[in-house]
């Protein structure tokens, strides 16, 4: 098997081998990458700016029409991708945007259920606009879940919130998931976002997958407990970050 | 030593923060100094009121001349006559007809021409060319032709209006069609919508906005269209009435026949208006 494969034994709902993209010719974004996502299993991909997670995300999604490159992608059936920007559309009600393109009967039933499950039942009719940043975003968390996908992709969902929202979005997701249980592949540049959330992170560098570390904390997941510092080290090691902030202070 | 002067300081404030407040108090709560401000009810009525006004006492102070300017009453008077005597009706239904006619026809076939060239390449290569061509020419111009081709019966006018209104409905159109952001497809694509529910969903509502604006150019295009088809070759409808009236000389019924194209231009234009305020209520811009 290919170096950097992992995940649940018990057959895959993600498999990539071999994976290159380019957009122009000088630099390769992705050279030669493998990846294996379990069914049901959550993975985190951290990278720096230029990486090529996105690109990896997109070409699951099947958005990199305009990238050129070979290799092998599997993915599920049913894939849905969340994104940065909710992306509901503002002429549409928050309903309609959930049910968008959803056909037979029920499907405006389980619209409801997804925005209930969100926790924005009663918000139907509202305009997106009328909606804050945090709660656009969990109508797009209903509008994929409410396609019951095997394969979640979510380019960065978090990173236009505030650091309190995105709290609480982490707690919803990680809820959402473990209902579902869909596959997830996170793209996100927040270290401790992925350890709170994932199964396995990944570090992607160079195109490649160059760090990949199981995330074993039990219980609820820390930011102040002792391991998921250790953890947060290595991974930022792992981006090429060490140590913290030098500062010097001032004598009095 | 830090504590008495925090004390004195809210005792008595110095200059500075005395100015501050101040300048604050002159600045209401809640007011937006950027941006056009609150709206005011009625205030598409303000600056034509005004220009009334001052026509109706130049007129009562003799400073505009009956024969030049007929008196704002003098025209009220005249239109009632008329109407009475059953000259203005059928002008006025005429006229309407055409207009509506022309409209819905240049409608349509500008919408038409907009979906078939915002949708595809092939599309906009073979219509937008000929549209932005027919575009520079004036419909003026084009008159001695359609006369030529259609006569100078009805469809001719029709025609010709229509022809005013399919311009602006398909560049605003078009416009919108095209500007409809990219993430919107992306999005689609994902959600695998088929194109029939992409372009009711997602291309249609996107480009309302242009429509509608291209709608506001197009009533007022087909006004403009049909006072010259009314005024070239015509034997009814306001425009033959007011060239008629040009002929004997009749000041007042001349501008009868302004003030009901006025009337009928700003009344189609706010009907324009409340259905775009009805339309796109998602859409929060500096008019409300």
């Amino acid at each position: 098997m290919a170096p950097h494969t992992g995940g649940l034994t018990t057959g895959a709902a993600v498999r990539i081998s071999g994976l290159h993209r380019s957009f122009t010719d000088d630099r390769p974004v992705l050279s030669g990458l493998d990846l294996q996502i379990g069914q049901g299993e959550f993975v985190a991909l951290l990278g720096r700016s230029g990486s090529g997670k996105s690109t990896l995300l997109r070409a699951l999604a099947g958005l990199d029409q305009d990238a050129t490159g070979t290799g092998d992608i599997e993915v599920p059936e049913q894939v849905s991708v969340v994104f940065q920007d909710s992306r509901l559309l503002p002429w549409q009600r928050v309903l309609r945007n959930v049910v968008l393109g959803l056909t037979g009967p029920g499907a405006v039933q389980r619209g409801k259920d997804a925005l209930a499950e969100v926790g924005l039942a009663g918000r139907e009719r509202a305009w997106p606009r009328e909606l804050s940043g945090g709660e656009q975003q969990r109508v797009a968390l209903a509008r994929s879940l409410v396609r019951e996908p095997e394969l979640l992709l979510a380019d960065e969902p978090f990173g236009a919130l505030d650091a309190l929202t995105r709290i609480k979005m982490h707690g919803l997701l990680r809820a959402l998931y473990e209902r579902h249980r869909p596959a997830v592949l996170l793209v996100t540049h927040d270290v401790d976002e992925a350890i709170v959330l994932a199964d396995r992170v990944l570090v992607l560098d160079h195109g490649v997958v160059k760090t990949e570390r199981r995330i074993d904390l039990d219980g609820t997941r820390d930011p102040s407990d002792p391991r998921f510092a250790a953890v947060r080290t290595e991974l930022l090691a792992a981006l090429g970050l060490a140590g913290g902030v030098e500062i010097k202070q001032e004598e009095s | 030593m830090t504590a008495v002067k925090t004390e004195a300081k809210a005792v008595v404030p110095p200059v500075d923060d005395e100015e501050l407040a101040a300048g604050r108090a002159s600045r209401p709560r809640g007011k937006r100094r950027l941006g056009p401000g609150k709206p005011i009810p009625l205030a598409f009525l303000i600056g034509p009121l005004l220009l009334l006004g001052v026509w109706a006492w130049g007129s009562a102070a003799g400073w505009i001349d009956d024969r030049v300017l007929t008196a704002p009453w003098t025209v009220v008077t005249t239109a009632w006559e008329r109407w009475e005597s059953g000259k203005l009706g059928p002008d006025l239904l005429v006229s309407t007809q055409r207009f509506a006619l022309g409209l819905l026809f240049g409608v349509l076939a500008g919408l038409v021409l907009a979906l078939v060239s915002g949708l595809s390449r092939w599309g906009e290569a073979i219509v937008d060319g000929p549209v932005q061509i027919k575009r520079s020419i004036p419909n003026l111009a084009l008159l001695p032709l359609l006369l030529l081709w259609f006569g100078i019966d009805e469809r001719m006018k029709i025609i010709t209006i229509a022809l005013g209104v399919l311009i602006p409905i398909y560049i605003h159109t078009h416009n919108g069609l095209r500007s409809i952001d990219g993430r919107y497809a992306e999005l689609a694509e994902t959600l695998r919508l088929k194109p029939a529910a992409f372009i009711g969903r997602v291309v249609l509502p996107g480009a309302l906005p242009g429509f509608l604006l291209g709608m506001r150019f197009a009533v007022t295009s087909a006004w403009l269209s049909l006072v010259v088809v009314e005024q070239v070759n015509a034997t009814s409808g306001i425009g033959y009435m007011m060239l008629l009236a040009g002929t004997y000389g009749q000041t007042d019924v001349i501008i009868v026949g302004l003030v009901l194209y006025a009337l009928l231009g700003l009344a189609s234009d706010a009907i324009v208006r409340l259905i775009q305020r009805r339309a796109l209520t998602w859409r929060r811009t500096l008019e409300d």
